[in-house]
């Protein structure tokens, strides 16, 4: 497929008029982070950042989100009846995801069409998205994406993948899926690049992966039993200091527990999903008061072992992480899940 | 796309009181909608998220046999807040169902087997459900021998008490009632689950399968009872009872190990579940 060369101004005229065809989403700044909002008419995408603070999960699996309305007046022939909420899915191209969350939705994607069922809330939105990713340029100190099966150039979840060109907020796009092709004609982008870009891009990309010095391994967490890695008497001392906050599963891109609550106001009531988090003790309490993970670190066990060996057993498509560095960093307890997949692989 | 989590609605046709204690109630539903009875087709050992407007969803398993026609029937205990509400329903009322969920009893591989029941307190729903559907003239060939040993506190404590009955009284099936201790006009054996299993249970072999349903204390003494009577442990059968939500793989609450209870469950065998982590 093509790479185009984008200079800075067709990049602000090529957004506005692919705005005319798509409602666009980039990071925004928000006091000293970052978060994926929808840009108002004319706002460029704030790509200074690394990452934004929250993953762009929320994009296809919103903190709440309404999935059915119902009635309980009685008077009403429609009473106790569900009906599935109206919504609407408007084209929208993602300006500036990181090439790894990208891969993290996808990742997310596995989990919301799982063969038996799928689910339309995520799906339609997953689907009306057109990815344009920014190639991380200067990795972070805790982006460990590359042994994560991804990386900072990786294209695995995207449409487009953009590459900072140079000092002039150039960019390189390369097209790499007939929705980014589309994507690039309603922007009006039609400077092919120059013969030598794909070695340049090469060069780019081999220089980011080098500058990440960040790593893990979980060869051996591959071959030992789910038993061995569960029943091993590190967890309680691993786990001593999490405090259960939460934090790391709701900044997480990968995370993707949900809750489902009803909400009433007065005869009108909603059924709504919610962000939820196995590190909370409601999440597997049963009605008789007994609770399967009772315990602060077997809730954190189940965390770390859900992305390091349950998801990677029954996908066989590596581990249920993509190396973003964000638990790692906004964890107040300093729980680093490099750490834990150390210990889990000696 | 169908959308998974939108429940047929359903009419309350009948509500009975199941215990004397009162905390048990057989609901039976009959689908409003023409066509969604069929969409429903489920088999013995499944269940469903009973769905109320404004309360919330419970996962039930079904009471109600594939054989019978014209409803579904479900039996609830009353815990917490679904289900004290749904006890507070009222026969007319529209609910909603959502389901079939989750797999069933092997019954692929139970045909031709002889098959042992045990069953314990209120967890006898799914069984059943079971025993409805082999009874039925047109499966009863495709089974071995049924043997049923099925335990409450008192005898009013038992559910379906009418069949178990009527039950009792066939010949093609060996009913094994048992209560926790002496009660008036109680003709049957006294003692707990486990022991009454380990006095009447029929020898393993090959062709004999156990499917265990109860509390975790009768699970729990149950157990090495059929390992002495020399049962593999993939020729034991369970059902698994997590908390849940979503019942169809993905909110993620419901897991042990990589097996999710919703989908990949809830019946498993010990071989299985010897593989997972305790964490039901
Ligand atoms: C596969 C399966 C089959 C079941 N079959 C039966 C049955 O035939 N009869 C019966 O009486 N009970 C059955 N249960 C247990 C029943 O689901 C719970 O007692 C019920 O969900 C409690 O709901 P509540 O709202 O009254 O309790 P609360 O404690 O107020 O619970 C709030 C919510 O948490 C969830 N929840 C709480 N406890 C459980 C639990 N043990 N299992 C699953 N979800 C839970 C539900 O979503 C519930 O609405 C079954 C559970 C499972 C998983
Ligand atoms: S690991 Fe850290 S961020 Fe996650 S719940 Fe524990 S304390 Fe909170
Ligand atoms: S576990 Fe941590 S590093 Fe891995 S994807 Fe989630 S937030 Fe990023
Ligand atoms: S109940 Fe949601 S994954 Fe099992």
């Amino acid at each position: 497929m093509k790479i185009y060369h984008i200079d800075r101004e067709s990049w602000v005229k090529g957004l506005a008029a692919s705005a005319e065809v798509y409602q666009l989403v980039g990071p925004v700044r928000e006091k000293d982070d970052f978060d994926f909002k929808v840009l108002d008419k004319g706002q460029m995408p704030d790509l200074t950042g690394t990452d934004t603070r929250l993953s762009p999960k929320a994009l296809v699996f919103p903190k709440s989100e309404i999935m059915m309305t119902f009635s309980t007046d009685p008077n009403d022939p429609d009473c106790n009846i569900m009906k599935e909420a109206k919504k609407e899915y408007p084209k929208r191209a993602v300006i500036g995801i990181r090439p790894y969350d990208a891969r993290a939705l996808q990742i997310l994607k596995m989990n919301y069409d799982n063969g038996d069922y799928q689910d339309p809330y995520f799906l339609n939105a997953y689907e009306a998205i057109t990815f344009v990713g920014l190639a991380v340029n200067s990795p972070s100190s805790t982006d460990f994406s590359t042994s994560c099966g991804t990386g900072p150039f990786d294209e695995k979840g995207l449409d487009v993948l953009l590459v900072a060109a140079g000092e002039e907020g150039d960019f390189y796009a390369k097209i790499l899926t007939d929705k980014g092709d589309a994507w690039a004609k309603a922007a009006g982008f039609s400077k092919e690049a120059g013969s030598d870009v794909s070695t340049r891009i090469e060069a780019m990309k081999k220089t980011a992966e080098e500058a990440i010095s960040s790593k893990i391994a979980f060869d051996k967490i591959e071959k030992k039993t789910v038993l061995e890695l569960f029943e091993a008497d590190h967890w309680e001392n691993t786990a001593f200091a999490c405090i259960n906050c939460g934090t790391c599963t709701y900044a997480c891109p990968t995370c993707w527990c949900f809750d489902i609550q009803d909400e009433n106001f007065g005869t009108k009531g909603v059924r709504i999903k919610n962000w939820d988090s196995c590190m909370t003790g409601l999440f597997t309490l049963h009605g008789s008061g007994h609770n399967p993970r009772e315990h602060r670190y077997q809730r954190t066990r189940q965390r770390f072992m859900h992305k390091l060996k349950y998801f990677a057993d029954k996908y066989g498509e590596g581990i249920m992480c993509v190396g973003c560095g964000r638990c790692v960093r906004q964890c107040p307890a300093n729980i680093d899940i490099r750490e834990i997949c150390e210990t889990m692989n000696k | 796309m169908i959308n998974p989590y939108v429940p047929y609605p359903v009419t309350i046709d009948d509500i009975q009181v199941a215990t004397e204690d009162k905390s048990l109630k057989t609901f039976r539903f009959v689908f409003k909608n023409p066509g969604d009875e069929e969409k429903f087709s489920y088999k013995a050992g499944q269940f469903a998220e009973l769905s109320i407007p404004g309360q919330g969803e419970i996962p039930i398993g079904i009471a109600s046999s594939p054989t019978e026609k014209g409803f579904v029937m479900f039996t609830v205990f009353k815990t917490g807040k679904v289900t004290q509400y749904l006890h507070s329903m009222k026969v007319g009322e529209t609910m909603g169902i959502r389901g079939p969920l989750g797999n069933w009893y092997p019954w692929d591989t139970l045909k031709g087997k002889n098959i042992l029941i045990i069953g314990g307190g209120f967890a006898f729903t799914t069984l059943r459900s079971s025993i409805k559907m082999m009874l039925d003239p047109k499966n009863r060939g495709d089974y071995g021998n049924i043997d049923v040993v099925y335990g409450a506190r008192t005898p009013g404590m038992l559910l379906y008490k009418d069949e178990l009955v009527e039950w009792e009284k066939r010949d093609d099936i060996r009913m094994h009632l048992t209560v926790d201790s002496e009660a008036p006009n109680w003709n049957y054996h006294v003692g707990f689950t486990p022991a009454v299993t380990e006095k009447v249970a029929p020898q393993a072999s090959d062709d004999t399968y156990a499917i265990v349903c109860g509390p975790p204390i009768m699970i729990k003494f149950t157990l090495p009872v059929l390992e002495k009577l020399g049962y593999k442990h993939d020729h034991i059968i369970m059902s698994l009872e997590n908390r849940m939500k979503c019942g169809i793989g993905m909110c993620g609450r419901c897991n042990i190990g990589r097996e999710l209870v919703c989908k990949d469950g809830p019946v498993f065998t010990l071989d299985q579940i010897n593989l997972t982590p305790k964490e039901y």
